[in-house]
């Protein structure tokens, strides 16, 4: 579906991350489920009614791929048209993530790191130094270690390509910052926790997930004190192109740091509760 | 026929979300009430991202030579909401640990009986 943004973040959380976490959750809370019968035949009539009346009301929808569908008459063309001359790059994903819909994307940076603070205060981070046990029994297995060694530098290094070549080709803060953590957790993985933080610290993960909100707000900021609007980069050079050129580079650097740091922390507190589970067993 | 093959991506959609949805309702287990939230998101993923695609049109990067780009708005919207899911997800997980703590079950009913013999 010409998506090639998007597929590439789904490709990223859906492998990197979210399996591990719901791996991790399964570890934590038992794997075994108590058999609760008589709910399914309501439920399923519930949602064959449901489904059924969703297909009828699909009917009424454009065809897939219609050129001149609602949804694609209505800002798109403007922005498909326009964006050359008023963003001057390429990828039309980026200039509408960062700067048409920059106030959109604060938000949505505002709720990673917001969810990140929850899992923090749900889930305390330990201060690391005891000596507790690798979470898995990867530590074993020679072959995997060795290959994950091979693969995390190239991991890094990709994700700091897809984060500044990310006005030219697909890519942008997002994807660098889960395949950037996606890294760190797979160190994590094979090493164990207590490794891992010692190569990158909670405490400046905390400072940097932080930092990659403010760093985003403060390009606001800036561009209000040169007399623009709220994330209007055109004011920050002599040339508005340039001046957005500036703003989306240094707002997709605050994304992906937050992002990237949001990620490996809350990895961090899944797999130090496992860590602790470990050790009140024995 | 026709009909199927233009509207088939609204029935996948609405499939993957009724499977999203019936187990939400369906299952005790809270773990499992979770993927069901995360199937039913994929579905919408899938949805915004379907009504963004224009035949023969290009994947949007602006390119020499290529006039028909599909909608990339629908693509912007989705590639952070897929983050800022997994950020819920893992905040939803989190919980699900806090609540095996507390009450020692993930079960639904376990933990409402529980709740009403408080």
């Amino acid at each position: 579906m010409d998506a090639v943004d998007v597929a590439f973040t789904e490709a990223a959380v859906g492998s990197g991350i979210s399996p591990l976490l719901m791996l991790l959750t399964v570890a934590l809370v038992g794997r075994k489920e108590k058999h609760n019968p008589g709910r399914s035949i309501p439920a399923l009539i519930l949602v064959t009614i449901t489904g059924a009346l969703l297909v009828i009301g699909t009917l009424s929808m454009p065809e897939f791929g219609f050129a001149d569908a609602p949804a694609n008459t209505h800002v798109s063309p403007r922005y498909i048209e326009q964006s050359a001359d008023e963003i001057g790059i390429p990828n039309i994903v980026t200039s509408v993530l960062a700067s048409y819909r920059g106030f959109d994307t604060f938000g949505e940076v505002a709720v990673v790191f917001t969810a990140g603070i929850g899992v923090l205060t749900l889930l305390t981070l330990k201060p690391s130094g005891s000596q507790s046990p690798v979470i898995s029994g990867a530590h074993q297995h020679k072959i995997l270690r060795i290959v994950s060694k091979i693969l995390i530098p190239p991991i890094l290094l990709f994700a700091l390509y897809v984060q500044f070549h990310g006005e030219y080709g697909p890519g942008g803060g997002f994807q660098a910052g889960v395949i950037f953590a996606a890294g760190i957790i797979l160190y994590t993985i094979f090493f164990g926790v207590d490794l891992a933080r010692q190569v990158v610290s909670s405490a400046l993960l905390k400072i940097l997930a932080a930092f990659g909100v403010l760093l985003y707000g403060s390009v606001g900021l800036v561009s209000m004190l040169h007399g623009g609007d709220f994330l209007d980069y055109s004011v920050l050079a002599e040339n508005p192109v340039t001046g957005q050129h500036i703003g989306i580079i240094i707002i997709e650097l605050g994304v992906g740091i937050t992002v990237a740091a949001v990620m490996t922390m809350i990895f961090y507190c899944f797999a130090s509760q496992v860590n602790n589970s470990a050790e009140t067993k024995e | 026929m026709t009909l199927l093959l233009s509207h088939y991506n609204y029935w996948v959609v609405v499939t993957l979300m009724m499977i999203g949805f019936f187990i939400v309702i369906a299952q005790g287990n809270l773990v499992k009430k979770l993927v069901g939230l995360n199937i039913f998101q994929t579905s919408v993923f899938i949805l915004y991202i379907s009504s963004g695609k224009v035949t023969g049109g290009s994947a949007p990067i602006l390119q020499d030579g290529i006039t028909s780009y599909s909608n990339p708005l629908p693509h912007v919207l989705i590639l952070t909401a897929i983050v800022v899911g997994i950020a819920t997800t893992a905040l939803g997980l989190a919980l699900v640990i806090r609540i095996k703590k507390a009450y020692g079950t993930i079960e639904e009913s376990e933990i409402q009986q529980r709740d009403h013999t408080c």
